[in-house]
């Protein structure tokens, strides 16, 4: 009983992802290496309408538009970066899920960089200033004292 | 007091991370400004609505301050705006519609329904044109400079309150 529920379950689940991909219409290519860039091309643009999906993973109309173009583009033989500056140029940097490097995005891509050097920075300092601690903790003169010290107390 | 220092900055920096992301959080998404501003508006050649047989392109916007209103005869949101473009076009403003994704009849329908404030309507029932403005959802609403140059982007429709708050200063601001 239980097992024939959880099949029902599975098929159901299933039935609804093939519901959600209809949207999605499916594309033939003749070369294997453009199917692999549309791919690629396609899952790297963020949908401008619905905010966190990529315009391959998406069913609004613009994506729809989006992916259409990506497809005709590659088909006239533009190369990738030639659709990703098309794409930029009508719908905005907020499209693109890897920010170009320029000098208004060096902070973001720097940011971790700088803070990952800065931490090592630290750990280094804390590290080297607890061995020079450890290495000074008596001079030769405060042994000796110390010595001096045990001693008269031994004696008294 | 080194150790006491660290001590008091580990908040501080806690602190200015969480107002920093707390006010992120107040921040609209959606809100982000269109990747035509201060570009020209992009060429096309189009029929209008309502003549199939004439030809328009992008000098079209050449000569005097236009608002350019992107809608469909499907958008909802367009016709709660109609009011305000209607009222827009009464104080002299010249208005220019692209009907995007529609066919004629529904929008010249739309139009004798709703009202028309357009002095000519850019048909474009393919979505090209609305493809080249970046047009990811109408309404939207470009004012265009007597140049041909996009200097405002509005997403959505157009509410009384934004007409007198925006709309009326940008207009004001590039006649």
């Amino acid at each position: 009983m239980a097992l024939i529920r959880t099949l029902a379950v599975l098929f159901l689940l299933l039935l609804s992802a093939s519901v959600v991909a209809e949207g999605i219409e499916l594309r033939e290519f003749d070369d294997p290496v453009l199917a692999q860039r549309y791919h690629a091309l396609t899952a790297s643009m963020r949908c401008p309408l619905c905010e966190n999906q990529a315009i391959n993973d998406s069913n609004s109309p613009i994506s729809a538009d989006m992916r259409e173009r990506v497809y005709q583009m590659l088909h006239d033989g533009r190369s990738d970066s030639e659709v990703i500056n098309h794409m930029v140029e009508r719908f905005g940097d907020y499209i693109l899920y890897n920010p170009r490097l320029e000098s208004r995005t060096y902070l973001l891509w720097g940011l971790p960089i700088g803070l990952g050097v800065v931490g090592v920075l630290i750990v280094l300092l804390i590290v080297r200033a607890r061995r020079h601690a450890s290495a000074k903790a008596l001079s030769v003169e405060e042994r000796a004292r110390l010595d001096a010290l045990i001693q008269r107390r031994r004696s008294s | 007091m080194s150790r006491r220092l660290w001590l008091l900055l580990l908040p501080l920096g806690f602190l200015l991370v969480a107002l920093f992301l707390y006010q992120r959080l107040q921040h609209d998404p959606s809100a982000r400004d269109s990747a035509l501003m201060a570009r020209e508006f992009p060429t096309f050649e189009a029929t209008t609505l309502h003549d199939e047989g004439s030809l328009v392109d992008q000098t079209l916007l050449h000569g005097e301050v236009s608002l350019v209103n992107v809608w469909g005869e499907w958008c909802p949101a367009c016709k709660q705006e109609m009011p305000q473009l209607l009222a827009l076009a009464d104080q002299g403003i010249r208005m220019v519609g692209v009907n995007y994704r529609d066919t004629r009849e529904k929008g010249v329908h739309f139009l004798n329904e709703f009202g028309d404030p357009f002095e000519v309507n850019i048909f474009d029932p393919d979505g090209r044109l609305g493809f080249d403005l970046g047009v990811y959802g109408a309404p939207e609403t470009f004012l265009v400079d007597a140049d041909g140059i996009i200097r405002y982007h509005h997403k959505g429709d157009i509410s009384p309150q934004d007409v007198a708050e925006r709309i009326l200063p940008e207009v004001a601001k590039w006649r």
